[in-house]
């Protein structure tokens, strides 16, 4: 049943979304301060840090406070839940991050600062709401709203074709995909009469269970998921990645690949967990969800096996950098779709555990080729040959963070992806479902594949003699170099804090979905009935 | 948290990592090589002076136990049952049982668990002794010193944590550890197809990895939960049995029935320590807890046999009670089976063990390396720089040997008692393809690879040798013989790269048909030289002898025809060593004239290997006293379970 809206629920929505609305305040006063020609010499990114340390503040104030308001807020239309605080927390303390290493890079001239950060703290709002959204409606505008700043942020450099030829694709791809979505959540809403995803969830338990399956819903729910495979850049949805990330500026190929996968992530997993009863509801029960998880679970599990060896192979072939770590995020798509594919808690808990690493990994990486680019102005792995002796912490830095998106133990990639490990076979083991087993092994087998393209970069920077013609020692501000080498150390020693962000961070952001059982378990109450009484 | 061994063996551990850190310096700059080799030799120094500190503690221990006849509790095992059951109830502060325990990874009952026995004891020195000597060894590189050095130490680290821990996963953190390091070490200093061998190396010791970390998730996942029940139960069997036969203090089942509470306690304390609720799965790591599991779930499944055998026995008996016997080992099948199904929740099925065994035993097997996973052996010991090339050979391969023994046989007893066979099989093949291969071979650097592959076939075949627990004193000699060709190779192996090294810095080549002569130009590096060849051709007086003889004598009583065929290699061994000797030492060549002999620095290298081979030749028992308690005790536990 949605809840009707009345003035005290919408004071109590509006206080938990006090850092998106932090945030949208930002944007309209950046916007509004570029009136202003007097502040035309101010750089507006230390503005915009601002605002998204002070939303930063307020949903780390929540989260210490652990009372989440776990009821729908905005008339059900998103929630402030656990892991909707979590994901704010990582989003913005993320974008924080990018927002000093454009400051740092100097990416957007202070003319043109207020675009940029304007699009990035825009982006950033589409992909909070995406994580907290609990209404397919909702779940639509969120995806709209991340991408229409992302489209732009991806032609950034004005002058380079390839950078405008990236948005393009990127528009088009993106146009069709959300239309797809759109249609596919028509489908559903059309047919239940509503769009909150715990209803839909039980019309959809009570329609696999009546009888016949109805193609009409599966193939609604396949075409959301190919919205999401496309946020996600999963494969075959991916085509756009490798183009937009290569056109774009690193730091914005930074940002998309952590926030808006991350954000995608969170969203799959609460709509995958919310479909087969994961969010609190007394539908829910082993029977119930079932009917959609035998065909969710195997779709998600395909869906990262592929990504992932894709991403992975088709790593091996790049010569630029740039392409090369978007088909690496392309096979990091793939590990964090493996546990969500499990259907469970845990997976879920482990995948956005992962976000963890992969945040301070990618943006290291994508930090490296940034700052190379300035000094160097190469971002092909050719220019790139004895690094070490023209950039040595750089080198170091890079090695750091390619092993650990390899996983490589102890970095901290290993860490996250252990646990990835763990779930699938966890849930190998609780549902005996042998599929998992199969996803597990595929799993570790592209670590080996990746190894193989990862090694060959830090091979040219480490082993690879200098090419001849290119200056020496590459000077490099002190400030970059103290970004990137905290970011390696935060990657290097991050596995001393395992306990602490998986028991209270990730562990925590999934606590108020239901534990999956298998079926057999005793069940509360009859589908059916709890439908029809309401 | 004032326990002196843990800081002894974490000392150990992180002393060298320590020591890479302090080299990152800024003082370290250009131009002052010398101090960036003083600096690292001073932290090998250190470590292996903190591993002989250990080692003394260790000798002190086995002085108290070993003359009053309390063999086990020497036994690591034993030794983390009682550390875990004072856990609970107050422990000394002031202990020096050589174990601790500290919580690390709760999300995932991770421990830092350290332990030393008389297995990883002899290991540890070994690492640490080459470590220090490769590190002389290592005076002469000159390009990127600094990485090379720092990427030297982390090495160090993990191979020391490697032999130390005692929990799974922090063993294969420190295992994967190793792989970075050496892949820099080989693709960067090494020879000319430097980066072929080093990525061939980590694909293929990542490949081994990946099967290893699929079985720790595989035992991971196992809930113990009613593991102490079922123990508690075998404890008071244990306990009913010693009292029927009013068995006194010393005597044999009474010190079972002791063992047996104390491992119940002990498992009881894990398990309480990890419950956090009725129907959570409790989960563990902990190697010594997994050994249990596998020891137990044999010994179930072993007892289902052993009926089943009992009852198509019964059925073909004639006599008066026939029937009643019949019944009788029906109700024993019956009661076997439920047992097993009772324990489901963590037994270890035999398909279970089946495999994880393959699973642990490919992983180690490459390290080892055991043909048909030793291909990128040669490729790596030819290209990388000779140091390293000690550390392979000498360390990195008794990885796979230790692994074997620490891990995969005590983990899957039944696995390995039913593929003991093909893995003798496999032991042997090694010992003969690599013989033979090692005879084919131009480049001295891949004859000494090549002799590797046969040698370490030894230790293969020595802890393959299974055999009942009455003719246990036979799997025993070649379970010791594994061990001592593990450090017997590990002395002569290093020996012998260097030897090639010394001379290859002179000369600059390594192809044997072009040396000759070289006594005459330099006697020193001849004569230590020769003595560290007939050690590893397994000459008597020499360390290389004793390994093999043992290995040989045990397999003698498994298999007469693979103990044959490891005998007879021993003659191929000889010939392609001799011939070796004589086509480099012997005769005359005069472009070798004039060069000159080997000098202090690799003196300091050469000789204490010298020294130790004949050592180690002449008198094993300097070892065996200290090593043979923890191997038998480690054999008597395996052959136990299958009955006799």
């Amino acid at each position: 049943m949605l809840p009707t809206i009345n003035l005290a629920e919408l004071q109590s929505s509006l206080i938990a979304f006090a850092p998106e609305l932090l945030l949208a305040g930002g944007i309209v006063v950046l916007l509004l301060l570029r009136m202003v020609p007097s502040l035309e010499r101010l750089h507006l990114g230390y503005l915009a840090l601002f605002v998204v340390v002070a939303a930063l503040v307020a949903s780390w104030i929540e989260w210490v406070n652990g009372e989440y308001d776990t009821r729908p807020a905005f008339a059900g239309m998103v929630t402030a839940d656990a892991l909707t605080v979590y994901m704010r927390l990582l989003l913005l303390g993320f974008t924080g991050l990018v927002i000093i290493l454009t400051l740092l890079t100097g990416l957007p001239e202070r003319e043109e600062s207020c675009d940029f950060q304007v699009m990035l703290l825009g982006a950033t709002l589409g992909m909070l709401l995406m994580c907290s959204a609990t209404h397919l409606l909702m779940v639509y505008i969120a995806v709209e709203m991340a991408s229409l700043p992302s489209y732009a942020l991806a032609g950034f450099l004005k002058l380079r074709r390839q950078s405008s030829e990236a948005a393009l694709k990127y528009v088009v791809y993106g146009g069709a995909a959300s239309g797809v979505m759109l249609y596919g959540i028509s489908l559903l809403a059309g047919r239940f009469g509503t769009g909150y995803l715990p209803e839909v969830a039980a019309g959809f338990a009570v329609a696999m269970q009546r009888g016949p399956v109805d193609a009409a819903l599966l193939v609604g729910l396949l075409m959301i998921l190919v919205g999401l495979a496309f946020k996600l850049s999963a494969v075959p949805f991916h085509f756009w990645c490798p183009d937009v990330f290569e056109g774009a500026a690193a730091e914005v190929g930074a940002f998309l690949s952590v926030a808006s996968k991350g954000a995608a992530v969170a969203l799959t997993g609460r709509f995958t967990l919310a479909m087969v009863g994961g969010l609190p509801n007394e539908w829910a029960t082993p029977e119930t969800w079932q009917g959609v998880a035998i065909y969710l679970g195997p779709a998600l599990a395909f869906l990262a096996a592929i990504t992932a060896t894709f991403g992975n192979l088709a790593a091996y072939a790049q010569t630029n950098l740039k392409r090369l770590l978007a088909y690496s995020t392309i096979a990091h798509a793939g590990y964090m779709l493996m546990p969500l594919a499990t259907l469970t808690r845990e997976g879920l808990d482990a995948a956005l555990f992962y976000l963890i690493a992969y945040l301070f990994m990618n943006l290291g990486a994508f930090a490296v080729v940034a700052i190379l680019r300035d000094q160097t102005g190469t971002e092909d792995l050719s220019g790139y040959g004895g690094m070490i002796q023209r950039a040595p912490v750089l080198t170091v830095t890079m090695a750091v963070f390619l092993l650990s998106l390899v996983g490589l133990p102890p970095l901290m990639g290993y860490m996250v992806k252990f646990q990835i490990f763990a779930a699938l076979w966890k849930s190998y083991q609780d549902f005996n479902n042998t599929g998992l087993v199969v996803l597990l092994v595929i799993g570790l087998l592209n670590t080996v594949i990746s190894l193989f393209y990862y090694v060959r970069v830090l091979k040219v920077m480490i082993i690879d003699p200098v090419p001849e013609g290119t200056a020496g020692l590459v000077r490099i501000p002190s400030g970059q170099i103290i970004f990137v080498t905290l970011l390696a150390v935060v990657v290097t020693v991050g596995i001393v804090a395992w306990d602490p962000l998986a028991l209270q961070g990730s562990g925590r952001a999934v606590s108020q979905f239901r534990p999956i059982k298998p079926a057999g378990a005793p069940s509360a109450s009859a589908p059916a009935a709890a439908v029809s009484a309401r | 948290m004032n326990e002196l061994d843990l800081w002894i063996m974490t000392g150990i551990i992180f002393t060298p990592a320590v020591f890479a850190l302090l080299l990152l310096l800024p003082v370290f700059g250009k131009g002052r090589e010398d101090l960036m080799r003083y600096t690292a030799l001073v932290g090998t120094f250190i470590t292996l002076l903190l591993t002989i500190l250990l080692f003394i503690d260790f000798l002190g221990m086995m002085d108290q136990f070993l003359p009053t006849g309390h063999v086990e509790k020497t036994h690591l095992g034993y030794r983390m049952d009682q550390a875990a059951v004072q856990d609970v109830e107050a422990r000394k502060p002031y202990d020096r049982d050589l174990t601790a325990r500290v919580r690390w990874i709760e999300r995932f009952n991770i421990d830092y668990a350290l332990g030393v026995d008389g297995i990883s004891m002899a290991l540890l020195l070994l690492t640490a002794l080459l470590s220090f000597l490769a590190l002389i060894a290592s005076w002469n590189i000159e390009h990127n010193l600094k990485g090379y050095l720092v990427l030297y130490l982390i090495l160090e680290t993990g191979m020391l944590g490697t032999f130390l821990a005692l929990d799974f996963f922090l063993f294969y953190i420190f295992w994967e550890v190793m792989l970075l390091p050496m892949y820099f070490l080989i693709g960067i200093w090494g020879g000319p197809r430097r980066e072929y061998a080093a990525i061939k190396f980590f694909l293929y010791t990542l490949l081994g990895s990946v099967f290893i970390l699929i079985a720790i998730l595989g035992f991971y996942f196992k809930d113990l939960s009613s593991f102490e029940e079922h123990l508690k139960t075998e404890m008071t069997q244990a306990k009913a049995a010693a009292d029927a036969a009013q068995a006194g203090p010393n005597d044999p089942l009474r010190r079972q029935a002791e063992a047996a509470e104390l491992e119940w306690k002990a498992v009881r304390a894990l398990v309480e320590r990890e419950k956090t609720s009725a129907e959570a799965p409790v989960n563990t790591f902990d190697i010594f807890l997994l050994h249990k599991l596998g020891r137990e779930s044999s010994k179930l499944l072993a007892r289902v046999d052993e009926a089943e055998r009992n009852f198509a026995k019964a059925l073909e008996a004639t006599g008066s009670d026939a029937a009643d016997q019949v019944r009788q080992a029906r109700e024993a099948v019956d009661a076997a089976r439920s047992a097993v199904e009772k324990n489901k929740d963590w037994l270890f099925s035999r398909d279970f063990q089946m495999v994880m065994f393959l699973l642990l035993f490919i992983g180690f097997a490459i390290k080892v390396p055991m043909v048909p996973f030793h291909t990128w052996l040669p490729d790596a010991h030819v290209e990388a720089p000779t140091p390293i090339s000690m550390i392979l050979a000498g360390v990195l391969l008794k990885m796979g040997g230790y692994g074997i023994l620490r891990i995969a046989y005590p983990i899957c007893p039944l696995a390995a008692y039913e593929l003991a066979w093909y893995l003798g099989l496999f032991g042997v093949i090694s010992i003969v393809y690599g013989a033979f291969a090692a005879m084919a071979q131009t480049d001295f650097k891949k004859l000494v690879a090549y002799s590797s592959v046969s040698h370490m076939g030894y230790v293969i075949l020595g802890i393959a040798v299974w055999t009942t627990l009455d003719r246990s004193s036979f799997w025993s000699w070649g379970m010791n013989g594994a061990m001592y060709q593990m450090l017997a190779h590990g002395i002569s192996s290093a020996g012998m790269f260097f030897m090639v090294g010394v001379i290859y810095d002179r000369a600059h080549h390594r192809d044997l048909n072009r040396f000759g002569g070289l006594n005459n130009a330099m006697p020193v590096y001849s004569a230590l030289s020769a003595v560290i060849f007939f050690a590893a051709l397994g000459l008597p007086g020499l360390c290389g002898f004793v390994g093999e003889f043992f290995t040989i004598l045990g397999t003698w009583n498994f298999s007469v025809v693979f103990a044959v065929l490891a005998a007879l290699t021993v003659v191929i061994t000889a010939a392609y060593i001799l011939w070796t000797l004589q086509r480099v030492y012997l005769g005359s060549n005069p472009a070798y004239e004039g060069y000159p002999d080997i000098n202090a620095r690799e003196l300091l290298v050469a000789v204490p290997l010298v020294i130790l081979a004949v050592v180690m030749g002449v008198y094993p028992s300097l070892i065996l006293y200290w090593m043979e308690p923890s191997v038998t005790g480690l054999v008597r536990s395996l052959a136990s379970i299958f009955g006799s």
